[in-house]
């Protein structure tokens, strides 16, 4: 466990692929006056492990290819295990700064599942209302749309499973999982600033500059 | 037929559980081992003296197991190795905090004047000379970090010349008894000892290690030359001793290594096994280290010591013994036997070539202890030459694993240092050049091996 620290606490977001979760988790960042890591992440991995950009960009949140993989010990070939281990330092550091903030994806829950004022949520969505907004975001037919959700979720949830102990999207291993399509993302955001305002009150947590 | 059917689906259970890396390797084989005593022996073919054998246990109270004129002809779990490799495991962790490995790798790097080309064939060299005694993990281990650290200095890049130090550490591996895990598996099981593998497959690795010498010199000089011409004029590098931790613990290390390595080239005279050899290094250097640090440094050293891989070899044997008292390993030598038409030629390009692609794709140790029975059965129904397969499986395994970045277990630690401090190694990068490398140093050795034995 680490050092108690009441101001500081973390926001972690998992998310289905359409389901609004960058967009739920930029909300709440917002409300809260806090930061958000998302792409960022890319950016402190870049300067953490001397990787370059592209490579990062291209090895984030992507799952293990077991067939090509072998692991000794502590050791592994596969790059996607290199990064993904960066990342985790880099998410790491951020955490250890003190600071509070949101952090979307990542297998953030289970990485700093040992800071004290951790809430870790999963945002789900219904599947017309991702494919709508798959379709808008990136100007794709019924059925692409639908094939990139399949694909984005296929690789966050083996990214996840291969490092977490509880499966992606799995009740035990979240505090909140809440589905977007019930009340919208909007209002989901209000109802999950709500709910942190209402733990912080619990705990006593005062972020930083509050009195 | 039952028993073979479930030791088969046990045996590629236990196989596929390795590759696909959900658990731990020696609890799979440690499960595999233990599904295999309790359904094939106990269940279905009722033999309390199949699993007495396959445990092995009376092996190690024997005295041939301490001191023999042959190396024992092991079935079942093949205690020997898994003392060796205990033994080397203490003694190299000695060595390792003592600072000998870094001190090496810093002198190499003064006697060169830090110049990169130069530096690249005297890493390839120690790599694959000090292979031929210590596992091939730890070689690369301490090179490629010094590697690492020289780049930085030195301002070049340090990916080839760790490729360059994972091929020669896996070719030097395969040159000697106690360099590879298959090859001490090899020589404890078919009774062959330090001196036969030197002789035998030690000569055919002098002339691929030449060629692979020449080889990265040629597909790396070049990139490695202009790095230097651009390098700043005030690098400052370490000096080697400030690698020593401690001299007298430095110098007990040394002594440790050297008598262990002049114990294994006179075993045929000792006539002391490997098992022997191992336990003898083991316990000077924990003496030395206890004398030297105090209680607290045996400890460490203990703690260093992989039991992971000790248990997952125990497991792998138990696992092969299961298809091997079925009889599953006869079919597999007889098909062989059959496709050469019991050409001893076509037998031995067959092995070498099948187990050089199989250790390039998969773990060469369970590759290794499943074929040697196979080879064993070949030999009894051809008539070819047990040694001539013997030195073909151990250089087909140990140089196959040169292919592919998961190949040997030392590329794999290779090229996750390598990543791990900002220089990922790709499947594409390492193939481009540990491919052809290989495909060489198998055709020199098919050569070898067809000019030598027949």
């Amino acid at each position: 466990m680490e050092k108690e620290n009441s101001r500081q606490i973390i926001i972690t977001v998992g998310r289905e692929h359409g389901s609004g979760g960058h967009f739920i988790a930029q909300e709440i960042a917002n409300n809260l006056g806090i930061k958000l890591y998302d792409k960022d992440i890319v950016e402190g991995t870049v300067e953490l492990s001397g990787y370059s950009r592209e490579f990062i960009e291209k090895m984030d949140e992507k799952p293990v290819n077991v067939l090509f993989s072998r692991r000794i010990g502590e050791f592994s070939n596969s790059l996607e295990e290199n990064v993904a281990h960066k990342v985790f330092e880099y998410i790491h550091t951020i955490a250890e700064k003190g600071e509070s903030f949101v952090i979307v994806g990542r297998c953030a829950e289970s990485v700093l599942r040992h800071y004290p004022h951790v809430i870790s949520v999963f945002i789900s969505g219904d599947k017309e209302d991702k494919i709508d907004r798959i379709k808008r975001l990136y100007e794709l037919d019924t059925q692409k749309a639908a094939d990139r959700i399949k694909k984005v979720d296929f690789k966050r949830k083996h990214y996840h499973n291969y490092y977490s102990d509880f499966k992606w999207g799995d009740s035990r291993g979240y505090d909140i999982l809440i589905n977007s399509s019930r009340i919208g993302i909007e209002n989901t955001a209000k109802c999950l600033t709500s709910y942190i305002h209402s733990y912080m009150e619990v705990k006593g947590i005062h972020l930083n500059g509050e009195a | 037929m039952v028993a073979q059917t479930i030791a088969i689906l046990i045996f590629v259970g236990m196989f596929l559980l390795i590759i696909l890396d959900k658990f731990e390797r020696h609890y799979v084989t440690l499960a595999s081992g233990a599904l295999m005593l309790l359904l094939v022996f106990g269940l279905c073919m009722r033999s309390a003296g199949m699993i007495v054998d396959t445990l092995n246990f009376q092996s190690i109270i024997s005295p041939d197991f301490w001191v023999s004129e042959s190396e024992s002809t092991a079935s079942g779990i093949n205690w020997p190795t898994i003392a060796f490799i205990a033994g080397m495991m203490i003694m190299v962790e000695g060595m390792g905090q003592a600072g000998f490995f870094r001190w090496i790798c810093l002198s190499l790097a003064k006697l060169v004047h830090y110049r990169v080309v130069p530096l690249l064939l005297c890493f390839m060299f120690i790599s694959a000379f000090l292979s031929m005694f210590i596992g091939s993990i730890t070689v690369v281990l301490f090179l490629a970090t010094v590697t690492i650290e020289l780049a930085r200095l030195l301002k070049f890049n340090p990916v080839p010349m760790i490729i360059a130090e994972i091929f020669c550490s896996n070719l030097g591996g395969a040159a000697t008894m106690s360099g590879d895990p298959p090859n001490i598996i090899i020589g404890t099981s078919l009774g062959f000892g330090f001196v036969d593998f030197i002789a035998n497959s030690g000569l055919i690795v002098l002339l691929c290690f030449i060629a692979a010498m020449v080889f990265f010199w040629l597909c790396f000089r070049k990139e490695l030359k202009a790095s230097e011409a651009a390098r700043p004029a005030d690098v400052v590098c370490p000096e080697p001793a400030s690698a020593i931790t401690n001299k007298a613990a430095f110098a007990s290390a040394t002594l440790v290594f050297v008598l262990t390595v002049v114990l294994l080239i006179t075993h045929a005279q000792t006539h002391l096994t490997v098992a022997c050899i191992g336990v003898i290094s083991a316990a000077l250097t924990i003496v030395l280290m206890a004398a030297i640090y105090g209680g607290s440094m045996v400890s460490r050293i203990f703690k260093g010591v992989d039991y992971k891989t000790l248990l997952f070899f125990i497991g792998l044997f138990v696992s092969v013994a299961g298809l091997e008292q079925t009889g599953v390993l006869t079919v597999i030598a007889n098909f062989i036997r059959r496709i050469s038409g019991g050409d001893a030629h076509v037998i031995v390009a067959i092995i070498l070539i099948l187990s050089a692609v199989a250790s390039g794709l998969i773990d060469n140790i369970p590759f290794a202890a499943t074929m040697i029975p196979v080879i064993q059965s070949l030999a009894a129904s051809t008539g070819v030459d047990l040694s001539v397969m013997a030195w073909s499986l151990s250089l087909g395994t140990d140089m196959g694993g040169n292919a592919t970045p998961i190949g040997a277990s030392a590329n794999v630690v290779g090229t996750s240092i390598s990543a791990k401090n900002g220089h990922p190694i790709g499947w594409g990068y390492f193939c481009k050049y540990c491919i052809p490398g290989t495909a060489m140093v198998i055709i020199v050795s098919l050569i070898c091996l067809f000019v030598r034995y027949f």
